[in-house]
């Protein structure tokens, strides 16, 4: 599973990454999570408000920095 | 209209605030008022306390608003908008929307790629670092509401013409490729309620705390010293009314800066204070804040040189040509 982080390397950003990698941890699952911060490459997933989450290419949370737990939902679902 | 006054002087250029500060200033730090330094700090501690306070209220109540519009629902407002409503559809929602140019990229890519006009998404490009409520609300501050609202107007007018002159100068080929060919992503909304509106209003103010606190420092104390160290002879030979090249040197002078519009204003403000040309002062406000290399590398990216130095030369005319119009004009506001 690759996790994808887009935005600009803004402070939200950062913080969307950590929330992402506790909700890994407490759920015990292993998976890559890359920042992505071009915009050529942020456009390419068709996102316009950062920061958002992408779990194997697919968007499924943009300009929001979810909680821990919020990840954790959406990785269960 | 007493009482009108009454909560203008208060509220919005906090006179109780003046008065305080003035009274710290004085009995505190044993500083003369009319002298230099106690001018200055009276100045600098007055102009800080005051934008802070009218930033955090400021931009709670804007994100409130935001909250509604997020870039989504803005581009399917706009979405099959064309001509002139088109582009002043796009220069009204500018105004509602983002403070930062770091986050106009995002859009401009979102915008392009679901199929609006040129001339709308530009549209909204120019009137969004330019025109904002935060920076209106606090243009009545520090002036008064009849430049706060010709400021507005003016903004407004040029993002309109603007977007009509890109979106006739066909620049759709001078667009790079891959903004053409992004995908649209309809991400379905999310129903917040007010709790969540209240949240998102409070991080942004936290957030835009922590950007621009430093900037507003600067400005303030750019502003300070401007007031009461710089002979108003400088000024005046520099930047003063009366000579042709003020506008455009304060233009000048301001394009390759990038400050929030919270630390321009009170250069500004000391700018007029020390006898420079309202018009003057207005352009190296909207230079600095709408235009900067940083956004302009920016941009870079995603348009080619051609759309860019388009874009970059109807702001610049535009700003030279607003300051020239309310210098000729002053005497109207003031």
């Amino acid at each position: 599973m690759i996790i994808k982080i887009l935005g600009s390397g803004c402070r939200k950003c950062s913080t969307l990454t950590e929330n992402t990698e506790k909700a890994l941890a407490s759920l015990g699952l292993t998976a890559e999570v890359v920042k992505v911060t071009d915009f050529a490459q942020i456009a390419a997933h068709g996102v316009m408000s950062t920061p958002a989450l992408a779990i194997d290419d697919k968007v499924v949370s943009v300009g929001k920095v979810l909680t821990a737990a919020e990840v954790e939902r959406v990785l269960k679902s | 209209m007493e009482v009108f006054k009454w909560l203008n002087d208060q509220l919005l250029r906090m006179d109780w605030l003046a008065w305080l500060v003035g009274r710290l200033v004085e009995d505190v730090f044993g500083l003369d008022m009319a002298g230099r330094s106690g001018a200055s700090v009276h100045f600098f501690i007055y102009d800080v306390i005051k934008i802070f306070i009218l930033l955090a209220v400021l931009i709670f109540s804007i994100s409130w608003v935001q909250s509604h519009f997020p870039p989504e629902r803005t581009r399917r407002i706009l979405g099959g908008m064309q001509g002139f409503s088109g582009k002043l559809a796009g220069a009204l929602l500018g105004t509602i929307t983002p403070f930062c140019s770091c986050s106009s990229i995002p859009l401009f890519i979102g915008f392009t790629s679901s199929g609006l006009p040129l001339g709308v998404t530009f549209a909204f490009l120019i009137s969004s670092p330019l025109v904002d409520l935060a920076s209106v609300i606090l243009l009545a501050s520090i002036f008064n509401w009849t430049i706060a609202i010709a400021y507005v107007l003016v903004g407004l007018v040029l993002a309109v013409l603007g977007g009509m002159l890109i979106g006739k100068a066909k620049m759709e080929r001078y667009v790079e490729s891959f903004v053409m060919h992004s995908p649209v992503l309809d991400v379905p909304q999310d129903q917040l309620g007010m709790r969540d509106r209240f949240q998102f209003s409070c991080a942004q103010v936290s957030d835009i705390f922590r950007r621009v606190w430093l900037y507003v420092l600067i400005g303030v104390g750019i502003g300070a010293a401007i007031h009461n160290w710089i002979p108003v002879e400088w000024t005046e030979s520099l930047l003063g009314q009366n000579h042709w090249w003020s506008v455009p040197l304060a233009t000048l002078i301001g394009v390759p800066m990038y400050a929030d519009i919270f630390g321009t204003l009170p250069i500004a403000e000391a700018l007029v204070a020390k006898g420079v040309g309202l018009g003057t002062a207005l352009a190296f406000m909207m230079a600095v804040t709408a235009l900067s290399l940083p956004s302009l590398i920016m941009l870079k990216k995603v348009v080619k040189a051609p759309l860019l130095a388009l874009f970059f030369g109807i702001i610049t005319f535009g700003i030279v040509l607003i300051g020239y119009l309310f210098n000729a004009y002053a005497y109207l506001f003031v």
